[in-house]
């Protein structure tokens, strides 16, 4: 059981190519935190990092009162699951399991007994003596996911481990890895670039993009007060409706639509406003007149996508926003809707620099 | 239950007929030819010749030529074969693990591979002149007291050593698209399970190489046995005194110096069946403890 700590953690390749800038956090003992990003925004080098996969180019990472930036992967007592399993194809499971234990010199009994004990709780107990090629994806990932428990490591490292999983056994074993992660109280980092699996399995999330952490905070605080406008879009499943606008002092435009309520806006830097789709409604006196393209019915709810009439987004073709509304709402394709929304409930970020300004 | 039979045409057998036939002249024959000769005795003009059932056979086997050209072709094929599989590992996993200048690195070490036999044996041949070679002055230099013209030990080092110049090369193309086939998350897994490099070479990455290893080890005994021919006959030509003599060079030299054509088939026949000996039992013993 450790804290981790990550001090102004840098990475550039030899190459020259910059991957981390600086990184700081603090993640709390059995806490799980949730790396999540667009491919590519350095997250899972950042994970590597942590497990001594990758070097650190400067600053320093300490779990417990350690620092590990030169202790060697295995002596730094974290144990990783993999995004294809990486299990040893030509050893049994128990040969899986047992393999980082006895090259750690531990007694047979005691390394018979943790495999025996974690194989129970991953319900893999009958599966011990088969080869990984004779396993299911969901089973390997049960073995992955065993492997890393023996260990009965300080942190547990999760590389986008469900990524390979279809979608009902993602949403099962998500489900049991947060039970796991609860019940075992190890302090976790999982990296993961769906923003569903990071919102649900997250105590807090790091939302990271290019190699620096946006925001930082427990998932409903990133969804309600999201700092910038990339955590506002990436956060939040449909996404946020983003609708370039300007300030002309007293309304935000864009073209037809003006809207009231704002206030203290710059008037000469072009402006984005955010409103999340369940914060729209069907009101008589609403803000945005909107003509039906697309209803998607997923059962409890109905996503309503239709285009914004009188408005243009920033490429000049109309302006898509999207509802969410219960399955009682029903429009017909082209039907004319009038949502409303109140403005304390919308954000407002400058269009360059992405900052929140309301 | 009727099975399902499809209409037959000739067109496939045409496709093949090509490999059929190169297989039937240049493999097939000659093997019933052998196994025809052997039964035979050739006077030695080679105007007649007598059916003598096992003769040959029991002359060939019997005889101490043979049984040294056969402890030979044991040790040298035994020696090559393993040394040409260890060197060609060793430079395998070196040059996987650089990172600049990849590629050239990699060219230089596949280059002997482009050299026939032969030449391999005639450029060792040159490097072991006692007059202008460099290697036999240099062994002599440092205190050896090098000739192979007169040392069976010193002419068996001399052709084992091209020889497995010659096919390191092979192998070490082999080992590396191996070692590139293992999958790197397995490997990072490995290091962080295990902190010794030497352990986890041996405990993971040499067997996730074993089908490569099996596969390469079948074509390097075949190699001893018959491609070093060109080496011998270019170098040593199994002097001094059958020292250096394989059974396929035998085969050669009593066949076509010697003139002795039904000794040399029976002698041709008895190594197929080595070495069909010799493949059945890596298939069948070797092979099992392959993971692939």
């Amino acid at each position: 059981m450790a804290q981790v700590e990550l001090r102004q953690v840098r990475k550039t390749y030899p190459n020259g190519a910059e991957a981390i800038f600086g990184v700081d956090m603090q993640i709390a003992d059995g806490e799980l935190i949730v790396f999540v990003g667009p491919s590519g925004c350095g997250k899972s080098t950042l994970l590597r990092m942590v497990a001594g996969l990758e070097s650190v180019t400067s600053g320093e990472i300490s779990i417990g009162d350690r620092v590990i930036n030169d202790v060697s992967p295995s002596q730094r007592d974290v144990a990783m699951v993999f995004q294809n399993y990486a299990l040893y194809p030509h050893m049994t499971v128990r040969g899986n399991m047992s393999y980082g234990l006895k090259n750690r010199k531990m007694p047979a009994d005691e390394i018979e007994r943790r495999i025996v004990d974690a194989a129970k709780m991953l319900k893999i107990d009958q599966f011990l003596d088969r080869q990984p090629n004779q396993l299911s994806g969901g089973q390997r990932q049960r073995v992955a996911m065993g492997r890393a428990i023996v260990r009965n490591p300080q942190v547990f490292l999760f590389d986008e481990p469900l990524s390979n999983l279809d979608a009902k056994l993602r949403v099962q074993m998500r489900i049991e890895i947060k039970k796991l992660q609860r019940s075992m109280n190890v302090t976790s980092i999982y990296v993961t670039h769906d923003q569903t699996e990071a919102m649900t399995l997250a105590d807090r999330l790091a939302v990271i993009n290019e190699g620096q952490v946006e925001q930082m905070g427990a998932p409903m605080e990133l969804y309600s007060n999201p700092r910038t406008l990339f955590v506002a879009s990436f956060i939040g499943a449909p996404q946020i409706n983003l609708i370039p606008v300007t300030f002309d002092g007293t309304h935000l435009v864009n073209g037809d639509i003006k809207l009231a309520g704002y206030s203290r806006l710059p008037t000469d830097a072009p402006l984005v406003l955010g409103v999340r789709p369940d914060v729209l409604s069907l009101r008589d006196d609403g803000q945005f007149p909107v003509s039906v393209d697309l209803v998607e019915q997923h059962g409890g709810e109905n996503l309503i996508y239709g285009s914004l009439a009188g408005a243009h987004s920033d490429t000049g073709e109309s302006q898509e926003i999207c509802l969410k509304a219960g399955q009682e709402l029903l429009p017909d394709m082209d039907d004319r809707l009038t949502l409303g929304f109140n403005p304390d409930e919308s954000f407002v970020f400058r269009a360059d620099t992405g900052e929140r300004l309301k | 239950m009727k099975r399902v039979q499809f209409e037959h045409s000739a067109v496939p057998y045409l496709f093949i007929a090509p490999q059929i036939i190169i297989i039937v002249i240049f493999f097939l024959w000659p093997a019933a030819q052998a196994i025809y000769q052997s039964f035979l005795l050739e006077d030695a003009f080679g105007l007649s010749s007598q059916f003598v059932w096992f003769r040959n056979y029991s002359d060939t086997i019997f005889n101490p030529s043979w049984l040294q050209a056969a402890w030979f072709t044991i040790i040298f094929s035994s020696l090559v074969t393993f040394l040409s599989l260890s060197i060609a590992l060793l430079l395998a996993v070196k040059a996987n693990e650089v990172i600049h200048g990849a590629s050239t690195y990699k060219t230089l070490l596949m280059w002997a591979y482009a050299i026939a036999p032969p030449v391999a044996g005639l450029m060792g041949n040159l490097m072991f002149n006692p007059l202008i070679g460099d290697l036999y002055q240099g062994m002599n230099a440092i205190g050896f007291d090098f000739d192979h013209k007169l040392d069976p030990v010193d002419a068996s080092f001399v052709v084992i050593l091209i020889s497995v110049w010659k096919q390191v090369s092979v192998n070490f193309i082999f080992f590396l698209s191996g070692l590139q086939g293992i999958p790197k998350s397995v490997q990072e897994a490995a290091t962080m399970d295990c902190d010794s490099s030497f352990r986890r070479f041996w405990t993971i990455t040499f067997p996730l190489l074993a089908p490569t290893t099996f596969f390469l080890m079948v074509i390097n005994i075949t190699y001893a046995f018959f491609e070093t021919f060109g080496i011998i006959d270019t170098t040593t030509q199994g002097a001094p005194g059958g020292a250096t003599t394989t059974l396929v060079f035998k085969v050669f030299q009593d066949g076509f110096r010697g003139a002795d054509i039904g000794g040399s088939s029976a002698q041709s026949v008895v190594l197929m069946i080595m070495v069909l000996l010799l493949t059945v039992i890596q298939f069948r013993f070797i092979e099992k403890k392959v993971h692939y």
